[in-house]
């Protein structure tokens, strides 16, 4: 299952990478790309919108199910891949291209609580257990 | 091929239309439409052929086993049919005075009763016309019981992960936060996570068990006791009703509001989406706010209930009766069984899961949680079939079809990967589902040899392999003439 190294992960299964500007990118797994499948609707923050940590603020559907996608910082929304919205299949063709929103985080605690790629990958052992 | 595809211009199909026209009508003229309506002209003969063949077509509980069960929607008896559309029930008025109408009333005052008698509540109301109304009645009550007692405090419903997404909807619809608790791996609530949850900010609990993880949950009097504790009312979800009818009551749980779904456990129809029926029954506690109408029995006469007799009720959510020719099926088939035949129905329901269950077992078939009864449903996991040879669910279940069998529910619940969701219920015979197993087994078989055969699959039915994905994508619901 690919991992990238240099993104940091959450429980919830969304990658985070840290940008150059101290703004977050923010995509879904490989691992949830593969659980939920083909992808045919993706529903994304509003630019502007301010959230909470853990807040659910955006939706994959697939055709087996709907997803929330939780925020994994608190921030500021600075961008949405409105390109994913118009082509969803491009989540399941390359996950980590296909991101879904920029966060301008509100806190740098929250950034140092996500989990690194050795965690998360322990995390995706566990739940095959 | 599209009804429209066999019309032809000004073809008219008119033997069966009204021989004169009415002289007049009282539209006016700026209402009525210039143009003509665009629908298909085709001939009586060919109007017959088209849906006679659609018909051939579709898969259904009078053609093939349905391991969809009471979840989707189980035999219905004709009797009951037949017997609901007695010309006396269809020519009734629901307008009309009650001194007219006392065989219907008496009809619905006694599903009432055989409804509280059954799941141990205190009273029912009828009026719901579906499960997610039902749902939203039973959290408008809790909420109006908390506001009677000035417990205004109280902004969080507890449900367990495990849940219909009904539940969150309902509660979120009706104001309050949803707090959602996991499961453990047997497929129980968390017990600690449920103490951990339960507050002074603790409104109820929506519970459904057996649980759609077709389990049932064994601490359901504890987990009554540490919610009542708390201050907060508990909601059972008669999803799973099914499997316990008769036998567990949903009252002696501890549950103070229950909703029943007519349309799965009481066996009326409900294809295509509807129409429901999901009476609501309560505990003592919450009598005063059952929505109305409500039938009363009093010195011999039957009559609505209504806002004058109870005056804290929530309201009406249906015009007159909700369903009632809904009702009125449900009313004939539990008097068709009877008490003993409602026990009948979950000790069959739960030896056709717990047989099934136990012939995919030996066959190889990983249960998802094999240390557990089943209740009237159990669920396979194809997750290691599928990390092995790439044939997933899905597959099986389209491969399904072409051994004569419809597919049982897939991808749901979405708790376990992979998942087959199985529900045979009470009425198929033991040679049904040794004919399922053995079909079972062959696509086992088949998935060991021939893999890329299986995913290719369904083979044999009028349509091949539907692409999903395109269906979803690119939506194609209105038909349009050519050019």
């Amino acid at each position: 299952m690919s991992v990238p190294a240099e993104l940091k992960y959450t429980e919830s299964h969304e990658w985070v990478r840290l940008e150059a500007d101290g703004s977050v990118t923010v995509g879904i797994t490989q691992h949830a790309q593969e659980l939920l499948g083909d992808m045919v609707f993706v529903q994304l923050p509003d630019v502007g919108r301010t959230l909470a940590q853990r807040e659910d603020c955006a939706v994959v559907e697939s055709v087996k199910a709907a997803s929330d996608i939780y925020a994994p910082v608190g921030g500021e929304v600075i961008a949405a891949n409105t390109d994913v919205e118009s082509s969803p299949e491009k989540i399941n063709e390359d996950c980590y291209a296909a991101w879904l929103f920029r966060l301008k985080p509100a806190s740098a605690d929250e950034i140092g609580g996500l989990l690194d790629a050795g965690g998360y990958q322990k995390l995706l052992d566990s739940e095959a257990h | 091929m599209l009804i429209f595809e066999h019309s032809r211009k000004n073809r008219l199909n008119y033997s069966q239309a009204p021989a004169t026209r009415p002289a007049k009508n009282n539209i006016p003229d700026n209402l009525k439409r210039k143009t003509v309506p665009l629908l298909p002209e085709v001939s009586e003969m060919d109007t017959v052929r088209h849906y006679t063949r659609l018909s051939q077509k579709n898969f259904s509980i009078d053609t093939e086993f349905y391991p969809l069960g009471s979840c989707t929607m189980k035999y219905n008896p004709r009797a009951c049919n037949s017997l609901a559309m007695l010309p006396q029930f269809l020519s009734r008025h629901p307008l009309a005075p009650e001194d007219t109408g006392q065989g219907f009333l008496a009809c619905m005052y006694e599903l009432q009763e055989i409804l509280k008698d059954v799941t141990g509540m205190s009273a029912v109301s009828l009026t719901s016309m579906a499960g997610a109304q039902g749902e939203l009645i039973g959290i408008t009550m809790i909420r109006a019981y908390h506001e009677a007692h000035g417990d205004t405090g109280r902004t969080e419903i507890i449900i367990p992960d495990a849940a219909h997404g009904t539940n969150p909807a309902t509660a979120v619809m009706c104001g309050y936060k949803v707090i959602e608790i996991p499961t453990n791996r047997d497929g129980d609530v968390d017990m600690e996570a449920l103490k951990a949850a339960v507050g002074p900010r603790t409104a109820g609990l929506m519970l459904t068990n057996p649980s759609t993880l077709g389990v049932f949950e064994k601490k359901v009097a504890e987990m009554s006791r540490i919610v009542h504790e708390a201050g907060g009312l508990l909601y059972y979800d008669g999803a799973n009703l099914n499997a316990v009818l008769g036998k567990v009551k949903p009252g002696d749980m501890g549950f103070d509001v229950i909703h029943m779904n007519l349309h799965k456990t009481f066996s009326t129809p409900h294809g295509g989406g509807g129409p429901g029926a999901a009476p609501v029954g309560v505990a003592e506690r919450l009598l005063p706010y059952l929505p109305i109408p409500i039938v009363a029995y009093e010195q011999g006469t039957y009559r609505w209930l209504t806002e004058k007799d109870r005056p804290q009720t929530i309201g009406r959510l249906s015009a007159h009766m909700g369903n009632a020719g809904v009702l009125l099926r449900a009313y004939i088939y539990v008097r068709l069984l009877g008490a003993g035949g409602m026990l009948r129905i979950s000790e069959y329901a739960t030896l056709n899961a717990n047989y099934l269950m136990a012939e995919l077992r030996k066959l190889g078939f990983e249960i998802a949680y094999p240390n557990r009864r089943a209740s009237h449903e159990f669920i396979v996991t194809m997750k290691e079939i599928k990390d092995k040879t790439g044939v997933s669910a899905m597959h099986l279940a389209k491969r399904l079809l072409d051994k004569g069998f419809h597919a049982p529910t897939v991808y749901f619940p979405l708790l376990v990967p992979e998942c087959l969701l199985i529900e045979p219920a009470e009425t198929e015979s033991k040679e049904t589902l040794d004919h399922f197993v053995a079909a079972m087994k062959e696509i086992l078989d088949e998935i060991a040899a021939q893999p890329d055969m299986v995913k290719a699959a369904p083979h044999d039915m009028p349509l091949r392999k539907i692409d999903d994905v395109k269906a979803a994508r690119e939506l194609d619901l209105v038909w349009n003439p050519a050019g």
